[in-house]
C-alpha cells in the first residue's frame, strides 16, 4: 500500500504503528500474544540475562573460565558442529534419494526420517546407549576396531547425529522438489557430466537450504540433553556437556553459575545464528546478481 | 509404486545407502526399545508398568500435557491472527520471540523457572512465605513444558494464514458477519488441519519433554516424575526392563504421532503450511 492510499486514514493517531484493517480482533489477539509471550518467554529470559551478574562481573567471569566449564562448552559446541557438519552430506543424500527416485516403501521411509522429532529424547538416549554400549551390538563392533563409542565424546557425536538428521533432510527436501528439472536437463543437453550437473547446478541451488539445515541441526544439538546424558558417560573435563553442567550447578544451588553457563550458551548460539543469517543474506544477494 | 520405473545409473546405490543410514541411525534404536522391553517376556514387560510409580508418572504426563497443549494452542491461534492478519511495526521481532524457545536448550528452558521461582529465585522467598510450591511441583513441570512447546502451533498457523490471505474473512465481514462469527465459520475451518497438526507436534513434545522438566522436577520418584523422567529413574536404578518398558510407551506415542502426521500430510496437504506439503 502506498502512502497516498493511506493518506485519508492518517488522521487516526492509533494507526501510527499498525496499518488500518477492516478485520477485527487485533487488540485482543495482540494483547493476549504479548501478555503470554511476556510471562512465558520474556520474563524468564530477563532472569537469565540479569542473574549471572548479581554476584559481580568477576564471579561470572571466573565461572565461565573454570577449566571444567570451558571444557564442557568446547565439547558441546564442538561435537554439535561436527555432528551437524556430518549431517549435511548424509541429509543431502537422503533428501536426494527421497525426492528423485521412486522405489517401494519410499513413503514409509520418508515418514521415518521424522522419528528423531517424535521420539522423546530420553528414549533415544537409552536406546542408543543399549546399541553403542560396551555390550551393545554396534558398541562391540566398534570396540573391535579400537573405537570406544558409548561413554566417550564419540557417543555424544552419535546421539547428535541422530537428533540433527531430520532438520537437514526436511530443509533440503522442498528445495530439491521445487528445483527446475529443465535447468538440469539443459545442462545435460549442453554436455555437462553428472558430477558437473551436481556441482554447478544442483549444489548452488540447495546451498542456502543446506546452510539453514546445518544451523538448525547445530542449534538443536548444542542444547541437546536427554539423548546425550545417557550415552555420554558424563566424565568431568572429558564427556560432560554444558547443559549437564547447568544441572549440576543448580543442584549445588549455584544459581548465578548455572545462569552464567546458560547465558553463555544462548549468547554463542545467537551469535552463530546471526553469522549464519549473514552468510545466507550474502548468498541470496549474490544469487540475484 | 510402479515397478516398471527403472532407476537410472547411480540410483540403486543411493537408495541402498539411504536405507542403510536410516536403518542403522534411526530405525535400529526404535527397534531396540521394544526388543529390550520384551527381553524378559511379556509378564516382565507388564509388571513395571503396573507399579504405582509408573501409573503416577503416566497420569502426571497426561495432566501436564492436558494443561500445556491447550494453552499453547490458544496462544498459537491468537499469535497467528495478530501476525498473519495485520501489518504492524516490529512484527519480525515478535516472530523471533515466538521462535526463540526452539533455539534454547531444554535445560535452559527449565533453568529460567528455577531462577524465578526456586528456593533462591527472585520470587522464591515470597512463594515460601505463602506456602506456594512451583519448583519441584506440577506447576513447575507445566511452566517448563509450556515454554519448550510454545512455538509449535504458532509455527504451523502463521505461514498458512499468511498464504491464505484475509480475502475470505474480509468478504464475510463485508456481508455483515460479526468478528466472532467470521473467525468461527471462516477462519477456523480454513486452519483446522494445520491447527491439529501443530497440536499433534506440540503434544508429542509436551509428553516426551525431558531436559526442561528434569531441571524443575527434582525427580522425586512417584511424586514429580513424568514418564520420561520415570524412564531415567528406573534406568539409573539398573531396572533396565522397566526403563525400556516405560520407554516403549513413549516410543509408541511417537509412532502414533508419526502415523497421524503422515496421514495429515498426505490427505490434507493443501491445508497445511507450505513446508509440510509433500
Amino acid at each position: 500500500m502506498t502512502a497516498a492510499a493511506l493518506a485519508p486514514l492518517a488522521g487516526k493517531p492509533r494507526s501510527r504503528w499498525k496499518q488500518p484493517s477492516i478485520l477485527p480482533g487485533f487488540p485482543l489477539a495482540m494483547g493476549w500474544t504479548l501478555t503470554y509471550l511476556g510471562l512465558v518467554v520474556v520474563l524468564p529470559l530477563i532472569a537469565l540475562v540479569v542473574r549471572p551478574w548479581e554476584l559481580g562481573l568477576s564471579v561470572t567471569w571466573s565461572t565461565l573460565t573454570e577449566p571444567r566449564v570451558l571444557a564442557a562448552l568446547r565439547l558441546s559446541f564442538g561435537s554439535a558442529f561436527l555432528a551437524a557438519l556430518t549431517n549435511v552430506p548424509i541429509g543431502l543424500l537422503v533428501a536426494w534419494t527421497l525426492t528423485r527416485y521412486e522405489f517401494p516403501g519410499r513413503r514409509l521411509i520418508d515418514a521415518f526420517v521424522d522419528l528423531p522429532f517424535a521420539l522423546p529424547t530420553a528414549v533415544a538416549g537409552i536406546a542408543l546407549t543399549a546399541i553403542y554400549g560396551p555390550n551393545g551390538p554396534l558398541g562391540e563392533l566398534f570396540a573391535k576396531i579400537g573405537i570406544k563409542t558409548a561413554y566417550s565424546p564419540v557417543g555424544i557425536y552419535i546421539a547428535l547425529l541422530f537428533i540433527g538428521l531430520p532438520f537437514v533432510v526436511r530443509t533440503i527436501q522442498p528445495v530439491l522438489q521445487d528445483l527446475d528439472r529443465e535447468v538440469e536437463e539443459a545442462a545435460h543437453t549442453l554436455g555437462a557430466t553428472n558430477l558437473q550437473r551436481f556441482w554447478l547446478v544442483v549444489l548452488p541451488a540447495v546451498l542456502p537450504a543446506l546452510l539453514s539445515g546445518f544451523s538448525l541441526a547445530f542449534a538443536r544439538a548444542v542444547g541437546e540433553y536427554g539423548s546425550v546424558i545417557f550415552i555420554a558417560g558424563n566424565m568431568p573435563m572429558k564427556s560432560e556437556i554444558a547443559p549437564l553442567l547447568i544441572v549440576i550447578k543448580l543442584e549445588q544451588y549455584d544459581y548465578a553459575g548455572a545462569a552464567s553457563v546458560g547465558l553463555a550458551m544462548l549468547a554463542i548460539s545467537f551469535g552463530g545464528l546471526l553469522a549464519m543469517n549473514g552468510v545466507q543474506l550474502f548468498l541470496a544477494r549474490r544469487g540475484r546478481v | 509404486m510402479n515397478p516398471s520405473i527403472r532407476l537410472p545409473g547411480i540410483a540403486p546405490l543411493f537408495v541402498a545407502l539411504t536405507l542403510a543410514i536410516l536403518g542403522v541411525l534411526i530405525v535400529f534404536p526404535l527397534g531396540v526399545v521394544f526388543q529390550q522391553a520384551f527381553s524378559k517376556g511379556f509378564a516382565a514387560y507388564l509388571e513395571p508398568l503396573t507399579q504405582p510409580d509408573a501409573l503416577h508418572a503416566i497420569r502426571l504426563t497426561l495432566i501436564v500435557a492436558a494443561i500445556s497443549v491447550p494453552l499453547n494452542a490458544v496462544f498459537g491461534v491468537a499469535a497467528a491472527w495478530a501476525v498473519a492478519r495485520f501489518e504492524f511495526k516490529g512484527k519480525s521481532l515478535l516472530v523471533t520471540f515466538i521462535d526463540l524457545p526452539f533455539s534454547m536448550s531444554p535445560v535452559v528452558s527449565g533453568l529460567v523457572w528455577v531462577l524465578l521461582f526456586g528456593a533462591q529465585g527472585w520470587f522464591g522467598p515470597w512463594l515460601q512465605e505463602h506456602n506456594v510450591k512451583i519448583i519441584f511441583a506440577t506447576s513447575g513441570l507445566v511452566l517448563a513444558t509450556v515454554l519448550v512447546t510454545l512455538p509449535f502451533v504458532a509455527r504451523e498457523l502463521i505461514p498458512l494464514m499468511q498464504d491464505q490471505g484475509a480475502d475470505e474473512e474480509a468478504a464475510a465481514l463485508t456481508l455483515g458477519a460479526g468478528g466472532f462469527t467470521t473467525f468461527w465459520r471462516v477462519t477456523l475451518p480454513n486452519i483446522k488441519w494445520a491447527l491439529l497438526y501443530g497440536v499433534l507436534l506440540c503434544n508429542a513434545r509436551a509428553m516426551g519433554e525431558f531436559g526442561a522438566v528434569s531441571v524443575v522436577s527434582g525427580s522425586v520418584r512417584g511424586l514429580t516424575t513424568t514418564l520420561p523422567l520415570h524412564v531415567e529413574v528406573l534406568y539409573n536404578d539398573y531396572e533396565f526392563v522397566g526403563a525400556f518398558a516405560a520407554a516403549s510407551i513413549l516410543a509408541s506415542l511417537g509412532l502414533v504421532t508419526l502415523v497421524i502426521k503422515t496421514f495429515l500430510e498426505w490427505r490434507h496437504s493443501g491445508e497445511l503450511s507450505a513446508g509440510r506439503r509433500h
